[in-house]
């Protein structure tokens, strides 16, 4: 009897300076022990580098950005459903989610199952209502508030003081120290991400990071400790390296527990010189150091991909402190011929036997 | 004043320090391995001079001095016990 392969869909494949996740979610996949998987991209632009990684991805297909709205991805998704077959979709952006998760109960009748966050823990757990958040579940946040006009960031932030940090409402976080810098930042910030902007209170200290994975009833399925060791210009970790923080950890559960959170995570913490632990923001997605879980034993994106099926998970108990993942860029030489195949059709077969 | 390292730190032969609650690491030299090993056995400040004395060419007020600096700079790095609650 052959084994049955889980044709699994996986987005982010941006694997550039501020990276998607698909990439590493695609090598857990790839390393997962309990399937063997054939692995859709599902692509926004043909340049996402890992659209042309042969051995990782099988095919990709270009589909729609968020702002074409959920009736045109569910469209594009039903076509590709009619050709793979796909058992699970794992989406890696944060603004792909809010569609992903409006899709999700049409997407399991076409036999397409997720493991996503419910749109209520994906709504207030969003940067807007992060001080509302950490009332409702007793958790550390630095005074935030969102604005949408230039009058209220110089109101707001000379109440917060300075510095204050101002953020887009997916991605992008600035360092403001004066009012003209505050109100450049907005104006950068809302041109990309739109509105609101958040303005938060900048808390002086050390970053840490947490990944995990939710089973939904409020268990952990796992959760690994993370201090960045090396940051882009972006802000990206570049290297990092796991750690053991007791404390951070406690939080991890509690987060888990208080939200009965479904699905991969992110925790951004600041530990104040204080010792507070704030919580920041959360992405409620795999991060794009996902691979350094995957290294110390806890592959994330297989659990995950499990509990999408609704197959009995072991709960992840350990892992090893002092790992490093050290990131690094790669040229691939690729013919104009592949490219052009997926600019045109839409979609590219990697591996194909050339006659 | 306490001299103990932190329990969960890893100390390697080469004199590289890991503190795995922070992600921090560090590199003593072979005087400050000396100096960490000492106190892993539980050696008080005093003793610890007293045993490098014995081992360097050098005056006593003088190793008191670097003694103290180097203890305030593991403190400083967290990597003493009791420090700001910090050992579990």
């Amino acid at each position: 009897m052959t084994e049955r392969i889980i044709n699994i869909g996986v987005t982010g494949l941006n694997a550039i300076d501020s990276p998607g996740p698909g990439v590493p979610v695609i090598r857990g996949l790839r390393e997962a022990t309990s399937f063997k998987t054939r692995i859709i991209g599902l692509a926004y632009e043909p340049l996402e580098p890992g659209i042309y990684l042969d051995a990782l991805v099988d095919k990709t297909y270009l589909i729609p950005y968020p702002s074409a709205g959920t009736d045109m991805l569910l469209a594009r998704l039903e076509h590709i459903q009619s050709i793979e077959k796909l058992d699970v979709i794992i989406p890696n952006f944060d603004a792909e989610l809010y569609s992903f998760i409006k899709l999700e109960p049409a997407l399991k009748k076409i036999g397409i199952s997720m493991f996503l966050p419910t749109m209520e823990q994906f709504e207030e757990r969003h940067k807007v209502n992060l001080n509302t958040f950490g009332e409702k579940h007793n958790m550390d946040v630095p005074e935030s508030k969102a604005v949408i006009n230039l009058v209220d960031v110089v109101k707001t932030a000379k109440e917060m003081g300075f510095p204050v940090m101002v953020k887009g409402k997916y991605y992008d976080a600035y360092v403001a120290a004066t009012t003209d810098q505050a109100r450049n930042y907005f104006e950068k910030v809302s041109a990309k991400w739109g509105l609101p902007v958040i303005l938060q209170k900048f808390v002086k200290g050390t970053e840490l990071n947490m990944t995990g994975l939710g089973d939904g009833n409020g268990n952990t399925i796992a959760a690994v400790g993370m201090r960045k060791q090396f940051i882009t210009d972006k802000g990206k970790a570049w290297a990092g390296i796991t750690i053991h923080d007791y404390r951070l950890m406690e939080l991890t559960r509690h987060f888990i527990t208080t939200t009965k959170w479904r699905g991969g995570f992110e925790l951004e913490i600041m530990k104040s010189s204080d010792n507070t632990y704030y919580l920041m923001e959360i992405n409620p997605r795999i991060p794009a150091w996902i691979y350094l879980a995957i290294g110390v034993g806890q592959n994330i994106p297989e659990a995950l991909v499990n509990l999408a099926l609704g197959r009995k998970v072991e709960p992840y108990e350990s892992y090893e402190a002092g790992k490093l993942f050290i990131r690094y860029s790669y040229d691939m030489i690729v013919s104009r011929e592949r490219f052009e195949e997926l600019s045109v059709n839409g979609e590219l077969e990697n591996n194909v036997e050339k006659p | 004043m306490n001299t103990k390292i932190q329990k969960n730190i890893a100390i390697s032969d080469s004199g590289f320090l890991f503190n795995p609650t922070t992600g921090e690491s560090f590199s003593v030299n072979p005087i400050g391995l000396d100096i960490i090993n000492l106190m892993r056995e539980g050696r008080s400040e005093s003793e610890i001079c007293t045993t490098l004395l014995e081992s360097y060419e050098t005056e006593s007020v003088m190793i008191e001095r670097d003694l103290h600096d180097f203890i305030h700079m593991l403190r400083q790095h967290q990597l003493l016990e009791n420090n700001d609650g910090e050992d579990h």
